[in-house]
């Protein structure tokens, strides 16, 4: 690899699924955004889990338990050291990151919402960052407001600012776009929104595994991100929350796990960050997450994100040079997505023949419909980088965009 | 590249370059809006009757090539027809494009084009939005969509 500090062949050799071929085809997966392919270290740890520990956490007395138990709480406290919060009390473990802001939704905001308050989001949200906020608005009567976008695909700052209100109770706002690729300045917006007393909610599921998320340098009251993003398993997330939020909010579910005790009269909640974590968690997900958290730092976030800078400017040029092309999303900041239209072919049917020659790229609305309509397509074709990907596999793009345009010639 | 060139077929790609009847339909009868959400795909299809008979057909949207040329083919084979003819079309490419690739189907004429969509599962549905929309339409009162 040029210029970045990266063993790109010895990364794709830990990734099992690299190796099979799709119709015939190597697999070129740049569908990275959507989810990211696992190392085996964290198929291991997974199976190990199952194969050697296997029990309930927090209950029993036996040996496995114990060790699970043991294995469990390894985990949070290395999703702690990733995202530097200053206790494993302020990590709470969801499902994804939609789980991490419903509950957030619910046992923050909704509390506090009432008819003429309003909750600030911005224009480049993904749907999971929308809806439980429309949710909580329609239920308490309270006001959405969006801080709008500007043809680069970046927030403006100042508009933003004048949106923040007397009457704002939360702003929730992304650290990357899903669909732009955006970078959004995160210690800014908490900075200018902390002066008018709002808590913030940054959504780092795309920034986590491109840039290092500081929790504490951030300064953020709440940050929500995803496993299955972090090279993890699906169905763990994380909702990081100051301890001061998560000791005020009542519960998001009831169950066991999440009780101190429990009589038919009333029943009392458990320590943090337990009372958010009813019933049986995801205790082999925490776990190949932890193991996630290790490969990256092993590899290093930084050597990481040079190495993918280096491919967003690669695949610039080469969809740049293939005729009627147009990138959607052109920020100043911008990680790891390429976002793009073709001139009279639309995104799935660039996305059917591309798969033809082996190309896994995400086509549609990406779960960001207000983004589409910002800037005024139906959708996009959109190739999204990871660690593993090179630059040959630009070029295998390039070439079947090729194709595109010849059967649509 | 030859399922590939089965799905994109001169007739589809000529429907999609220049879809037929693509237009309003200010005296429509029968109106619907066809919505696929998985891709976003959206198209608005005016139908008038004139007695038992469908003697105008349009739509507008935006949509894959397959889905706008499915949508285009269809307005061309149901002008003219009864609505229990339009009924009988509708069922018979539902058979065509839902029958499993290894097997014969019935020869449609033109929509036969849209047979390729087989090998593709995930782009049934594209070629069979303009159908459903064609039949909400029908069920509906005047002037009625489906949101």
């Amino acid at each position: 690899m040029i210029g970045t500090g990266i063993d790109v062949q010895r990364i794709r050799a830990d990734f099992p699924i690299l190796k099979r071929t799709v119709r015939g085809k190597p697999l070129v997966y740049l569908d990275n955004a959507a989810t990211t392919q696992k190392p085996r270290a964290v198929l291991a740890a997974i199976t190990s889990y199952y194969t050697d520990i296997n029990a309930n956490v927090h209950r029993g007395v036996h040996e496995l338990s114990a060790r699970a138990t043991d294995a469990y709480e390894a985990a949070r406290e290395r999703v702690r050291e990733f995202f530097n919060a200053a206790s494993v009390r302020e990590i709470v473990f969801t499902r994804n990151a939609t789980e991490g802001i419903n509950l957030v939704a619910y046992s923050f905001a909704r509390p506090r919402l009432s008819p003429g308050d309003d909750v600030l989001i911005s224009a480049m949200e993904h749907h999971s960052n929308i809806v439980p906020w429309q949710l909580a608005c329609e239920a308490t009567g309270a006001t959405l407001t969006v801080a709008p976008i500007d043809d680069r695909g970046e927030l403006i700052l100042e508009a933003f600012d004048r949106l923040l209100t007397p009457r704002t109770r939360i702003a929730a706002i992304t650290h990357m776009s899903n669909a732009l690729g955006t970078v959004t300045p995160a210690r800014e917006i908490v900075r200018l929104a902390h002066a008018k007393g709002v808590p913030v909610l940054i959504d780092a599921s795309q920034a986590a595994y491109h840039m290092r998320v500081d929790v504490r340098a951030l300064d953020c009251d709440f940050c929500v991100a995803t496993g299955h993003k972090l090279y993890g398993p699906t169905g763990i997330g994380v909702l990081y929350a100051k301890e001061a939020h998560l000791e005020a909010m009542p519960p998001f579910l009831g169950g066991g796990d999440m009780i101190g005790s429990v009589t038919f009269a009333r029943s009392t909640w458990n320590v943090l960050p337990y009372k958010f974590e009813a019933g049986t968690p995801h205790i082999a997900g925490a776990i190949g997450l932890g193991a996630a958290l290790d490969y990256i730092d092993a590899i290093g976030l930084e050597a990481i994100a040079a190495h993918e800078r280096d491919l967003v400017e690669y695949g610039t040029q080469v969809l740049q040079g293939i005729d009627g092309v147009r990138l959607i999303g052109t920020a100043r900041e911008k990680a790891s997505i390429l976002s793009f239209v073709m001139d009279g072919v639309h995104p799935h049917d660039i996305g059917t023949i591309v798969d033809r020659e082996g190309v896994a790229i995400r086509t549609g609305h990406h779960c960001a419909q207000p983004v589409m309509e910002r800037f005024g397509i139906p959708g996009t074709a959109r190739a999204s980088l990871a660690m593993y990907n090179t630059r040959d596999e630009l070029d295998v793009l390039g070439r079947a965009l090729q194709k595109v345009r010849q059967v649509f010639a | 590249m030859s399922d590939l060139s089965d799905l994109y077929q001169e007739v589809i790609l000529d429907h999609n370059r220049r879809p037929r009847n693509f237009h309003a339909l200010p005296d429509a009868s029968h109106t619907a809006e066809g919505y696929n959400p998985l891709c976003g795909d959206r198209l608005t299809l005016y139908l008038k009757l004139t007695g038992d008979v469908i003697s105008d057909v349009a739509f507008e949207g935006t949509g894959c090539a397959i889905s706008k040329a499915s949508a285009s083919m269809m307005t061309d084979a149901l002008k003219g027809q009864t609505v229990a003819g339009g009924k009988a079309l509708f069922e018979r490419f539902h058979r065509m494009v839902t029958t499993p690739p290894d097997q014969a189907v019935e020869d449609m004429g033109k929509l036969s084009s849209l047979a390729g969509v087989r090998q593709f599962p995930v782009r049934v549905k594209c070629a069979s939005l303009a159908w459903h929309t064609f039949k909400a339409a029908l069920e509906q009162a005047r002037k009625a969509t489906t949101e």
